[in-house]
């Protein structure tokens, strides 16, 4: 079955930055970001300034979709760490509860594979017991205080988003 | 999959435009990238050969502005066409909101269109979706070209289910806007009932 719909609210959202953001001061990372497989932000830390998160992660997403592919193709489950080396900067990628994926960019003079590596795997515990909660807080339904949030949303609100754009 | 952000307040949706190679699927992305305010887009990638067709997926985030204080946001991808990226269409269709399934009218396409359409049903079953219960719109592109085919047609052979459809000619801009606005009404229609 494909993924259900995917709530994420503020509890949740602040553990998920505050552990990002502690694995950037921690392992010295440039930018540390929590995106689901299909190419959705979860969050981001670190510098953003001159990165196009959007895009990187819609690219992060068809790389891990990509990768995987192959792994079906060669008899393997699916390959759950990817790295990419740049003359300055890295980027490394790894599978986080399933559905989401933890990527971190690193400039290889200021820190090291490996120690992205440790500290990665250590934050992916707290970060996959963080979404797996929050998966099945989605799953089981949407606290929205008992009232349908959506249910007010008209032919022209949605008409209005065109005359806007 | 819609994923909805409480703490940003953003709703973020997936749309993909499906089709045989060549029918003008990357051209109506280029079109709403074009014509769609700066503030309100991101950057178009597009993961294409040297020859500009498609390799991977093209790429357009839009922002539409708000609804019931949520900012709605959609991600407008393409597959690629060809025939043989068979297994790229297959990942590109992971958590899809709402297909736009772009028909080329060329009365010798008419085949193409129809192995693509039986190609993204499969496609849509191997991901687990049921292709009923998918939002979807269909586009007539090319309609300016003299060997179109008549709509009635095209209708009988790719839309037997009375889908909503629109004529385009997407490399003038013609019915882009209008197919855009219908699967982005359907898909907030289900978010709507879902929420």
């Amino acid at each position: 079955m494909p993924f259900a719909d995917f709530v994420l609210y503020e509890d949740e959202y602040g553990k998920v930055e505050a552990e990002i953001g502690n694995l950037c001061r921690e392992a010295r990372i440039t930018t540390a970001a929590v995106i689901d497989k299909n190419g959705q932000i979860i969050a981001v830390a670190g510098e953003t300034g001159r990165m196009d998160a959007t895009s990187l992660a819609s690219l992060a997403a068809g790389d891990v979709a990509a990768a995987n592919g192959m792994a079906a193709l060669i008899g393997e489950t699916e390959f759950s760490v990817f790295f990419h080396e740049g003359q300055r900067d890295c980027i490394y990628m790894s599978l986080l509860a399933g559905r989401f994926i933890l990527i971190a960019i690193f400039d290889k003079k200021v820190t090291s594979l490996g120690m992205v590596r440790l500290k990665a795997n250590k934050a992916t515990e707290t970060l996959a017991a963080v979404l797996t909660a929050a998966s099945s807080k989605s799953e089981a339904g949407h606290d929205t205080g008992g009232e349908a949030l959506f249910a007010g949303i008209t032919t022209e609100d949605i008409d209005r988003l065109f005359g806007q754009a | 999959m819609s994923f909805i952000n409480f703490s940003s307040r953003e709703i973020n949706c997936k749309i993909v435009y499906y089709g045989p190679g060549l029918c003008g699927k990357t051209t109506n992305l280029q079109q709403i990238y074009g014509k769609t305010a700066a503030d309100r887009k991101g950057k178009l990638i597009s993961l294409a050969t040297e020859t500009e067709r498609t390799l991977f997926f093209d790429f357009l985030p839009l922002s539409l502005g708000d609804i019931k204080g949520f900012n709605v946001r959609f991600h407008l991808y393409t597959v690629p066409g060809q025939v043989f990226y068979a297994a790229s269409r297959k990942l590109i269709l992971k958590g899809v909101d709402g297909i736009v399934f772009t028909a080329d009218s060329q009365m010798e396409r008419m085949d193409a269109n129809m192995e693509s359409l039986d190609d993204m049903r499969l496609n849509l079953a191997a991901q687990g979706y049921n292709p009923e219960n998918i939002p979807m719109t269909v586009q007539y592109n090319k309609r300016d070209l003299p060997g179109a085919a008549p709509l009635v047609e095209m209708n009988r052979l790719l839309n037997p289910g009375g889908l909503t459809w629109y004529q385009a000619v997407a490399t003038d801009g013609v019915g882009v806007f209008e197919t855009l606005k219908d699967i982005v009404r359907k898909v907030l229609a289900e978010v709507r009932n879902s929420y």
